[in-house]
């Protein structure tokens, strides 16, 4: 399979990545290789095998629901790039 | 001093003939001295060092030491490092002091390690060769023009250039086993969920581990031993009980079968990388090892389902760099929208981009069972190959890379030939399982090779004991680089 330059643009839209316009061919050129190796994966029969998602079969653990951490939003938000009392803060979205 | 055992500096430092502040002094006069050519550090920390330094001496002279107190060592920039910057090769992150220290970095500290600084790496951990480092490429020592490997390069080469005698990894695919081949040293990855992954950054959770870097088996066992144990904070961490992984190391290798994958020693890895592997095999008969032929039938499947389900989970976790909370905000946008887009296409380099996008294509509506389902199905196969040829041996052996060290520049143009470099490794952790890779001799150039021992879940200590028994009767892991 080879993607096309609309979907690159669309997955770069779902990814929030903007793509200039001069590199979207490259970009293509550079994914259009790493999904030709990927699609040797299609030549091995894995009808009836189970998924494996993660390399324990384990269930997550529970906890008592109790405070454990301690607040340190000061902290936290003194490396953010714009807070303003206590909070982040963004452009506006709803006018 | 810090070029001798862990063993024998911390005998040093308990009969007074050194200092802690001694050993941080002269591992970063070598940082100092041989930085600016190897670039394996992005940030040194002379004044944490130092204090650390005075701190570790001052529990020495209390009597309170541990095996550690008082060893430089060097972090990879994956982990997080409260108050010290935390860049993870990359732009996004270039001005992010950490809040908070990794459970590993916490671990380290109270056990009185000394550290001297952070350590490059791949931007992100993406990649083989240290070259995508917003930092610029760290250098091989054997070979500056040489990729030291990747994404752990920065803390391969520290350790192979004598700058610091352990360092900490991180490995998704062979971070830590790959550069530690290509720089002539010791570096193991446990089993998945023994290192808790808390406070190191995500690329792939359900393949990330964290590593250990050292010259020889028997440091990488004393530095994985104050690694791991369990911890809360990461529901993937295992509660099992303490474990010394250099209690098992004096054992004789005596009837230990060793695997040889055939399709590990099928076309496609370089003579000179053969014949050191051929070499090494040959040792370790002479200690007492039988080889038997094993089979990994799935094993080539290995790459493409890693770089399915590697991009997958970290087109997710990435999604957090927003330029929100922290990390890198364009300084120009015109919405929201405008600013995630213009901030993250900013602050990621090239191939963290592609990642991205690979694994986004892979996750979204109407592909998802073609090749994020299909490349979990392959796990599963990989995986049951790998149980099905341990019934057969004790430990499986290869190569740990089917090159010795290339020139910088020379595969960062097509990413699929690097990631092809990766196809002894990332099996591995696409089951789970714990990897080593020890010194086996020497290439082409004069550039090292490594040797991969696998094992089977929870044989860490098994692992360490053969590489340390092979490391007794040869001299590999004690050549040191020219640089």
């Amino acid at each position: 399979m080879s993607l096309s330059l609309d979907e690159v643009r669309h997955i770069a839209k779902l990814a929030r990545l903007e793509l200039a316009d001069g590199e979207l061919d490259a970009t293509l050129a550079k994914l259009n290789g790493i999904f030709g190796l990927i699609e040797e994966m299609q030549a091995v029969d894995t009808d009836g095998v189970e998924p494996m998602s993660h390399p324990q079969e384990l269930a997550q653990r529970l906890r008592a629901d109790v405070v454990g951490e301690t607040d340190r939003r000061a902290a936290y938000q003194a490396i953010a790039p714009q807070t303003e009392a206590g909070l982040y803060l963004v452009p506006k979205v709803i006018e | 001093m810090i070029d001798s055992s862990l063993k024998d500096i911390a005998a040093a430092l308990r009969a007074k003939t050194v200092s802690a502040v001694e050993l941080a002094t002269e591992s970063l006069a070598r940082i100092e001295a041989g930085n600016a050519k190897i670039n394996a550090f992005v940030t040194v920390d002379e004044g944490g060092a130092l204090a650390a330094a005075r701190a570790a001496d001052a529990r020495i002279a209390a009597g309170t030491a541990g095996p550690l107190t008082g060893i430089p060592l060097a972090h990879k920039d994956v982990f997080c490092t409260e108050g010290v910057l935390t860049t993870c090769g990359s732009k996004m992150l270039a001005n992010f002091v950490s809040p908070y220290d990794a459970h590993v970095v916490s671990l380290l500290k109270n056990a009185g390690a000394v550290m001297v600084g952070k350590t490059n790496m791949d931007e992100f951990a993406m990649g083989s060769t240290n070259e995508s480092s917003h930092f610029g490429p760290t250098r091989n020592p054997w070979d500056v023009t040489k990729v030291p490997g990747g994404s752990s390069g920065g803390s391969a080469a520290a350790v192979a250039a004598r700058m610091v005698p352990i360092a900490t990894g991180s490995d998704t695919g062979g971070s830590v086993r790959q550069p530690a081949s290509l720089c002539g040293i010791t570096g193991i990855k446990p089993t998945y969920g023994t290192v808790s992954r808390f406070g190191m950054i995500a690329y792939a959770s359900s393949l990330d581990q964290g590593g250990a870097f050292a010259r020889t088996a028997e440091d990488c066992a004393q530095l994985l031993s104050a690694m791991t144990g369990h911890d809360p904070r990461d529901s993937t961490s295992l509660e099992r009980s303490y474990e010394h992984y250099g209690a098992d190391l004096a054992r004789p290798l005596a009837g230990l079968r060793i695997g040889l994958p055939k399709e590990f020693f099928a076309e496609g890895m370089e003579g000179d990388v053969r014949a050191a592997v051929e070499a090494a095999l040959a040792e370790y008969r002479k200690l007492g090892a039988t080889t038997v032929e094993v089979s990994l039938p799935n094993a080539r499947l290995a790459i493409p389902a890693y770089y399915v389900i590697a991009p997958a989970e970290a087109s997710s976790n990435l999604s957090r760099f927003d330029g929100v909370r922290y990390g890198h905000r364009a300084a120009e946008y015109t919405d929201l929208n405008d600013m995630y887009c213009k901030s993250r296409s900013q602050g990621f380099g090239a191939e963290v981009q592609r990642r991205i996008l690979v694994g986004t294509y892979v996750l979204s509506h109407g592909y998802y069972d073609a090749y994020y389902i299909k490349a979990q199905k392959l796990r599963r196969l990989i995986a049951q190959d790998f149980a099905a040829a341990l019934e057969q041996c004790d430990v499986i052996a290869g190569p740990t890379n089917p090159t010795v060290a290339y020139g910088i520049g020379e595969k960062s143009s097509d990413p699929v030939q690097m990631y092809l470099g990766d196809i002894y490794t990332v099996a591995v952790n696409l089951a789970g399982l714990p990897g080593l890779s020890h010194p086996a001799g020497f290439g082409k150039d004069g550039l090292p090779v490594g040797l991969q021992l696998i094992g089977n879940y929870f044989t860490e200590a098994h692992l360490l004991n053969t590489a340390h028994q092979f490391q007794q009767t040869t001299d590999w892991h004690s050549r040191a680089p020219v640089f």
